[in-house]
């Protein structure tokens, strides 16, 4: 097939996926057949198109004009390449678990859940190959539309209210700064098509740029910047597989992604780097990082810890992009890959211990590592790559970061990092170590084993990847080198 | 030969069927009668459109009376566009009317619906097409006279108390408007639009012509329901038949704002009228008070047609907005919005009206768990919804976008802020349907609810349909709204 066709059925499998998945709403197992077919063709397609990126074609398609000078269209860069293999590829995962999760809590409303998910995949593959800002803005809008059944799946007036959080934080924050970034970047550069070193030309006074950056970060609100991260904990209400896949991966990397799309192709990383007026962003990325810490040191509910710990690594993220040197552009890119491997295999472990343990607070963790060991050890796995401990993939990305930080002479931001880093063993070493070394209370759920078992193999798989991708970063590797040297690579 | 009648056609071919309905004293013959006219209004519409797409103007003279004496129909972008409008709004509206006129108005007096709505049609329609300050009077009297009978036949009886009001400042803004053109012909001695334009320059009395454009201004701004002169438009929305409230949501107050830019550019100039005068200012002021007053007053209504009557005010004011912001693309703007937001509110409106028909009461409170007994329409409210914020990949969106666009080359990035911020509103009201309509339980009543009929829905999926489809082709509406903009940029010539 050609790359033409391989982007485009990117964007329609899903939805026709999604299409047969309602159609076969009596026949569950034949639906969850669906979910996985369609999730594995995704993968297959998304991986077709890698050999050429990775030889450095850019592969596009141009499906209408929306406006003068205003084109829907698709263009496959490396950064794209990677967010979507990732996504893609955890959507398989994702489905396993998500089968295993619906059935064992007995879940209502499961056809519309499947449904919402394959079209909010759909959704990611447009963010991940849009070729301009306006195509980028279409699929960010609908990926926010579509999660919101999700999130708001039980119906309960708490998910309700954090629902309408979600909307109007996302919602809001899109069309008041994002909206008025891309007319802005329009009516500046005359296009808003991405391009290598940045549109702007040299048109925009340096405050201009300041102004600009901080309409995109904070427009950009899946990238759960603070203060622009409020609805990230507040939807965790939804079922765990949501916050497993959308949560660590599509909606909150689509927002990082973005971010970063927006640094190296819309502004350029030479083009701005040693302006004075974008000085700020690694100083609220860094505060971001240092306080959703802290708060998720404070966090009983085990998902909202992970929530608030994402919002942290989400900034590590942000401030690699705004240290704008080589070396922590690529570890921003690989951060994408490897924080969404380790925070999709801690949410499984944090939904699996609630279907078969029905616990949700860290302090009733004691023991449990030796009722469910392999989602516990699973679980460290995670742990250890979000601390950044070889041989867990987190290391690398991290080990990008911080040589950024030095490249750049931030030594405020290696400060940051390195205590980040002692504050995510603060919150996660302690659940490992109650998990394994305590006795339990004993209580009635005493008696209970591992999760149903597509949950527990969806985790070992997730985990598994995560030390596979520390000795295999080949690939990512060679696309985020590609993001920042060109095809060239 | 017919084709070179065209432009007298458009107007006649509905004026004459009013009275053949009344003869005919049929319901059905008169549905079938307004459908026919109506697609031939839009047949003709499109061919005018097609004939001037070039440039330049067509010119007819009633009764073969040369201009300036004579009474002159003189067609260009400008109003090819808005007739355009008109008849696509005509076409769809009369498809949908008859199942929804059959169950609110008692069947001695359907044919006078659809005399009146054959009337106000006609009205509309020669207020576009006229080059003639005096003709466009009487046609704005026709259509306004039509549209007061057409509000009083609602089934609620505060339908008539709407209509009313309506009627009183409807009267008042016509009678400002006819003063303004009084004052003029004293001054240029003409009532044919483009030789006044000719004239104004050399008049002896440069304070009588202000003077008649502030009364023009007011009077036309009462019938597009501009901030604070907007207080018929809520209740006449809100009480009307469901059909009534589409048509004259999408058309009534879109022609008002052509007969505002009309004057403003064609007639005074628009140097004139926005530079030597503070109109810019004014209007902006107005219009951000329109697009943030509405909203929020939109928020808090029970009745969802009351609620979308009054969102219509705020979208009037983004249409305003473009204009104030004086410059080609905010003309653009605003007109591409004429277009979008008629499509928009006829297609919401038209769906509400199933509701009506179904659920007989309009009230959010009773509508709950609506979306699951009546998905099509709901969904449908829901897209329509979408495109009020401004959501990619809808009509809604290209507005903004163009709005933003006109901001920010002005240099006021706060303008541009307003008019997000304000679309945020519209997120807000919108949201209280959906929550309604798709998060809680159904009542017994609401559960014993069937889908609306297929005669509506289908009109009304048509508009909806449009509403996305033009969101990301826009030859049609952008090109249509930039011709007609440079067109009136240019001035009367």
């Amino acid at each position: 097939m050609t790359p033409e066709s391989l982007i485009l059925g990117a964007i329609t499998v899903p939805l026709a996926g999604a299409g047969l998945i309602a159609a076969a709403h009596r026949t569950p197992d034949l639906r969850e057949g669906v979910t996985l077919v369609t999730a594995a063709a995704l993968f297959l397609m998304v991986a077709g198109l890698a050999p050429e990126v990775l030889a450095g074609g850019r592969p596009g398609v141009h499906v209408a004009t929306v406006m003068p000078d205003i084109d829907l269209a698709f263009g496959v860069e490396p950064l794209g390449m990677l967010f979507a293999l990732i996504a893609s590829g955890l959507w398989i995962v994702n489905s396993l678990y998500s089968i295993g999760y619906m059935r064992g809590n007995r879940e209502a409303h499961q056809t519309r859940y499947y449904v919402c998910f394959a079209v909010a995949l759909a959704s990611t593959m447009g963010i991940a190959f849009a070729g301009n800002l306006f195509t980028l803005f279409l699929f960010y809008e609908a990926l926010t539309l579509v999660t919101y059944p999700l999130v708001t799946h039980h119906g309960t007036p708490e998910a309700m209210r954090a629902g309408r959080l979600y909307l109007a934080l996302l919602i809001g924050s899109s069309i008041a700064l994002l909206l008025v970034a891309i007319v802005w970047t329009w009516s500046i550069a005359g296009t808003i098509e991405f391009a290598r070193g940045g549109i702007l030309g040299g048109h925009a006074s340096n405050a201009t740029v300041g102004l600009l950056l901080a309409l995109y970060v904070f427009g950009i609100g899946k990238a759960a910047v603070m203060p622009v991260h409020r609805w990230l904990p507040a939807a965790m209400v939804a079922p765990t597989p949501v916050s497993a896949l959308l949560h660590a991966v599509a909606v909150v990397k689509a927002g990082v992604f973005a971010v970063l799309k927006v640094v190296v192709y819309v502004f350029g990383v030479d083009a701005i780097s040693g302006l004075k007026s974008v000085d700020w962003l690694p100083f609220i990325s860094g505060f971001t990082i240092i306080a959703a810490s802290v708060v998720a040191l404070r966090s009983d509910n085990l998902k909202r810890r992970l929530a608030y710990s994402t919002v942290s690594q989400l900034s590590y993220v942000v401030l690699a992009a705004a240290l704008l040197t080589p070396l922590s552009v690529i570890g921003a890119a690989l951060h994408i890959a490897t924080h969404a491997l380790g925070k999709i295999t801690l949410f499984f472990c944090a939904g699996a211990i609630y279907t078969a343990a029905h616990k949700t607070e860290v302090s009733e963790l004691d023991g449990i590592g030796r009722r469910m060991p392999w989602t516990m050890a699973a679980f460290t796995v995670g742990a250890l790559s979000l601390i950044g401990v070889p041989p867990a993939a987190g290391f690398v990305s991290k080990w990008f970061i911080v040589s950024g930080a030095l490249q750049a002479g931030n030594h405020l931001a290696v400060v940051v990092l390195v205590a980040s880093t002692l504050l995510n063993a603060a919150y996660f070493l302690p659940i490992v170590h109650a998990a394994f070394f305590r006795r339990g209370a004993s209580d009635a759920h005493a008696a209970h084993g591992e999760a149903p078992w597509p949950m527990v193999v969806a985790l070992t798989i997730t985990a598994g990847a995560t030390i596979a991708l520390f000795f295999a970063a080949d690939l990512p590797l060679a696309l985020a080198r590609q993001l920042v040297s060109g095809p060239a690579g | 030969m017919i084709s070179s009648h065209l432009p007298i056609l458009l107007v006649v071919v509905p004026l004459i069927a009013a009275p053949v309905m009344v003869i005919l004293r049929s319901g059905t013959a008169a549905w079938i009668l307004a459908i026919a006219v109506s697609w031939a209004v839009l047949a003709i519409a499109g061919a005018l459109f097609a004939q001037v797409a070039g440039g330049g103007h067509l010119s007819y003279f009633l009764g073969s009376w040369p201009a300036p004496w004579g009474i002159e129909y003189r067609i260009d972008r400008a109003n090819a566009y808005l007739a355009l409008l008109v008849g696509v709004v005509a076409a769809v509206v009369s498809i949908y009317s008859p199942r929804s006129i059959f169950a609110e108005i008692e069947p001695g007096r359907r044919y006078l619906f659809y005399t009146m709505y054959a009337l106000c049609l006609s009205g509309l329609l020669g207020i576009a097409v006229t080059g003639d300050a005096f003709n466009l009077f009487v046609f704005l009297e026709i259509s306004s006279l039509s549209s007061y009978v057409l509000i009083a036949l609602g089934r609620d009886r505060r339908a008539l108390m709407a209509a009313y009001q309506y009627l009183i400042m409807g009267t008042i803004g016509a009678t400002f408007y006819v003063i303004g053109v009084g004052m003029l012909y004293l001054d240029t001695g003409t009532l044919n639009l483009a030789d006044m334009a000719a004239r104004l320059s050399s008049v002896s009395e440069p304070r009588a012509v202000l003077a008649a454009l502030a009364f023009i201004t007011v009077g036309v701004s009462l019938k597009l329901a501009l901030f604070p002169l907007h207080l018929w438009l809520p209740n006449a929305y809100a009480y009307a038949p469901s059909v009534v409230t589409a048509f004259l949501a999408a058309t009534a107050t879109k022609v008002s704002v052509y007969v505002l830019l009309r004057y403003y550019y064609s007639v005074f100039g628009g140097g004139a009228v926005f530079q030597a005068l503070p109109m810019a200012e004014i209007l902006l002021a107005l219009s951000l008070a329109a697009m943030f007053i509405a909203s929020t007053i939109a928020i808090f209504q029970d009745d969802v047609k009351r609620m979308f009557a009054y969102s219509s005010v705020a979208q009037i004011g983004y249409i305003t907005l473009g204009v104030a912001l004086a410059s080609a693309t905010g003309l653009t703007a605003g007109l591409v919005h004429v277009f979008n937001h008629a499509l928009t509110k006829g297609a919401l409106f038209l769906l509400l009206g199933g509701v009506a028909l179904r659920a007989g009461s309009m009230r959010l409170g009773s509508l709950g768990g609506i979306g699951r007994v009546m998905p099509l329409t709901s969904f449908g409210i829901v897209l329509g919804g979408l495109s009020l914020i401004g959501v990619p990949a809808t009509v809604g969106f290209v507005s903004k976008w163009y709005l933003v666009q006109a901001a920010l080359e002005r240099g006021s990035l706060w303008i541009a802020f307003a008019v997000v911020a304000s679309s945020l509103l519209a997120l807000v009201y919108v949201w209280r349907f959906v929550e309604v309509a798709y998060f809680r339980e159904p009542d017994a009543k609401v559960a014993a609810l069937r889908e609306a009929p297929v005669s509506m829905l289908a009109p009304a999926w048509a508009l909806v349909a449009a509403c996305i489809y033009f969101g990301i082709d826009t030859d049609l509406t952008l090109g249509g709204a930039a011709a007609a903009a440079e067109q009136l940029l240019l001035g009367a010539k």
